[in-house]
């Protein structure tokens, strides 16, 4: 419809007493910007006597509807056939269901803005209940899954093998690949820093001690765990998430079993025998780098930097990394699954705790790691 | 009776198949659905009532056969032409399918902000009226769909597929969850709005109430295809075991009875 036409929907009549106001033409979605206009522009003008005449309406909407039933007012609707004999009786029962609609209607409610600094205030005053809300739902979940250990790990009966067997596969022996890739380049990346800056001081053969120990202290436990945070604790998180939103764990809770037991333990379980072996598996493909770049680069031998580290690196720096491993492994598999159960209804939750698990989990990773690392160095160990 | 020539078809479904791997829902199904009517389509579970409202609205790629909506066949259009024809249709999901990332107004008034050009205002405004004539109260629209029952998720989805004043609406089970109460208000909307926008409504439904009180036609699907499609007095007199059973039983004489006292006290 050209614009020429559209002008023609509304027309008010002021030379007869009353004026008349005749609505024609298409009142329809398609036209709704160009007749809320009109409507809003001609609504001050109206007298309150004013006649309508809606003889030459052709098409009729809901969207229409509402801004005739605006325009006419609630009590022009209300005595409709008497007013406009020539409607169509469906048209007036539409008109004055959204007469009826429209009485329910309030403007929509703007909630009044507080000012930016109560804002940033009442922000970090969130984030600070939040982070605390979090800290005891963490130790909770942690006392939870305890207990449930130690009330299954008498009964046989009650351990779930076949979970933990599954979970093994998926979150140890399939990470294997990448967990041993990634480490060797890591330690191929070391090995070349530690010719390059050692060289200097005509001290290259040092480089050995350094990829042996960072490997065995820090990174293998370190790399395995951040990537275990990234690919398992999120994979929990999303699998714990979808059965929330759609209430599989509230009909295993309906059922008298106990969701801590049947989906947390064998996560739990399967992780902490699953990472101490990837990070075994990190430190031997960590130092491979090492020994492949030496070989290249440095003219140390495969077998001369076996035996060098054998001689200098003492077999305490592998249990500092080792024992590192469980505890990661508890965290980041406790973190995920709590996660899971804090998704609520819907898709959107699932993907917003699901960052959150990685993010958290990788956080306390790196925390607890750093403050090991101080104390093992303040004791000397 | 299925190719009925009178009928001013706006849905064409000529010899339909639909299979999953090995097994049939549909074999040679015929329907035509008229300009105006509201068709109730009935069958057991597992008959594919569902199916076949997902192959008319092209979310379903069938395996053979030929269905037309405006004349034209949505799987041959390109994907711009399919869009303009299937903004000219509502579909009521069973479950709702809100997006749960989005308020209920927000919902509703996405298909005017993105189709019909309409500014955030305005398109929030119409938005609250067609959730306050699907029986939404106005703070309903704020919430997020997660927050809402099963019921209001309904109402609220019904105004979302009215949202574009579409000319046919598809609805799968809309009274199903909805208190009786809650059942007769939608089954009136339902009616008033085919009187008067001269809507097309294909329904999907258990509710033997809401055939009685709006549908003009019943189309029962069973053995794989349409096996009757009339008005309900022609269909429940079917000599058929499946229908009599489903007309006849106590559910359905309890619903016959109601429609007729009702329309006595008329």
């Amino acid at each position: 419809m050209t614009e020429q036409t559209l002008t023609a929907l509304l027309n008010i009549d002021e030379t007869v007493n009353p004026a008349r106001i005749a609505a024609s033409g298409d009142w329809v979605l398609a036209h709704y910007t160009h007749l809320e206009s009109a409507v809003s522009a001609l609504q001050p003008r109206i007298p309150p006597d004013a006649v309508f005449d809606l003889g030459h309406l052709d098409a009729l909407d809901t969207a229409g509807a509402t801004l005739l039933v605006r325009l006419m007012g609630d009590k022009q609707v209300l005595v409709l056939d008497q007013i406009a004999p020539s409607l169509s009786k469906e048209r007036r029962v539409l008109l004055q269901t959204v007469r009826a609609a429209l009485q329910d209607y309030a403007t929509a409610p703007t909630p009044k803005q507080p000012g930016i600094v109560t804002e940033l205030l009442a922000n970090v005053g969130k984030s600070v209940e939040s982070f605390w809300i979090n800290l005891v739902a963490l130790i909770g979940f942690i006392g939870m899954t305890l207990e449930a250990l130690f009330s299954s790990l008498l009964r046989p009966s009650r351990w779930r093998i076949t979970s933990l067997v599954a979970n093994l596969q998926q979150i140890g022996l399939n990470a294997v690949p990448i967990i041993a890739m990634l480490t060797f380049m890591v330690g191929a990346v070391i090995a070349f820093l530690g010719a390059t800056v050692l060289s200097t001081f005509g001290a290259s053969v040092f480089t050995v001690q350094l990829v042996v120990f960072s490997f065995l202290r820090e990174f293998a436990v370190l790399l395995t765990a951040i990537l275990m945070a990234g690919r398992t604790a999120s994979a929990f998180t999303a699998q714990i998430g979808l059965m929330k939103a759609t209430e599989e764990i509230d009909a295993i809770q309906a059922m008298g079993l106990n969701p801590v037991e049947l989906l947390v333990l064998p996560r739990v379980l399967a992780l902490l025998l699953a990472l101490p072996m990837l990070t075994f598996i990190g430190m031997i493909s960590g130092i491979s780098g090492g020994i492949v770049v030496c070989a290249l680069t440095l003219d140390i031998s495969p077998i001369m930097f076996l035996t060098i580290m054998k001689n200098s690196v003492g077999f305490e720096h592998f249990l500092m990394g080792m024992i590192k491993a469980p505890v990661f492994a508890f965290l980041i598999s406790i973190i995920g699954c709590l996660e899971g159960f804090k998704v609520s209804g819907s898709s959107a939750s699932v993907g917003a705790h699901t960052t959150a698990s990685v993010v958290h989990s990788i956080f306390v990773v790196i925390l607890l790691d750093a403050v090991a690392a101080l104390f093992f160095m303040e004791m000397g160990w | 009776m299925v190719n009925d020539t009178s009928l001013d078809a706006i849905i064409r479904i000529r010899k339909l198949r639909n299979c999953f791997g090995s097994q049939c829902v549909h074999v040679d199904l015929d329907l035509d659905v008229g300009r105006g009517e509201i068709l109730g389509v009935v069958g057991g579970s597992g008959t594919g009532k569902s199916v076949l409202l997902r192959s008319i609205v092209g979310l379903h790629r069938p395996t053979d056969g030929r269905i037309e909506v405006f004349g034209e066949n949505l799987m041959e259009l390109s994907g711009a032409r399919r869009s303009v024809v299937e903004r000219r249709f509502g579909v009521l999901f069973q479950r709702g399918a809100l997006f749960s990332s989005l308020t209920v107004r927000e919902n509703v008034a996405l298909p005017l902000i993105e189709f019909a050009g309409l500014q955030r205002c305005d398109a929030e405004r119409l938005a609250q009226v067609k959730l306050a004539m699907a029986g939404l109260p106005a703070s309903a629209g704020d919430k997020y769909p997660s927050s809402l029952s099963g019921g209001m998720v309904k109402r609220a989805a019904l105004a979302r597929s009215l949202a574009l004043d579409p000319e046919i609406l598809f609805l799968d089970e809309p009274t199903a969850g909805l208190d009786p109460i809650g059942a007769a208000a939608f089954d009136s909307l339902i009616a008033t709005l085919r009187n008067a926008l001269g809507l097309t409504v294909f329904l999907v439904t258990h509710d033997l109430d809401t055939l009685y009180t709006i549908c003009n036609r019943v189309a029962v699907l069973s053995q794989k295809k349409v096996l009757v499609v009339d008005s309900l007095d022609v269909v429940a007199a079917t000599q058929e075991p499946w229908i009599q059973e489903y007309f006849h039983g106590p559910r359905g004489r309890a619903a016959q009875q109601a429609q007729m006292t009702s329309q006595e006290r008329q």
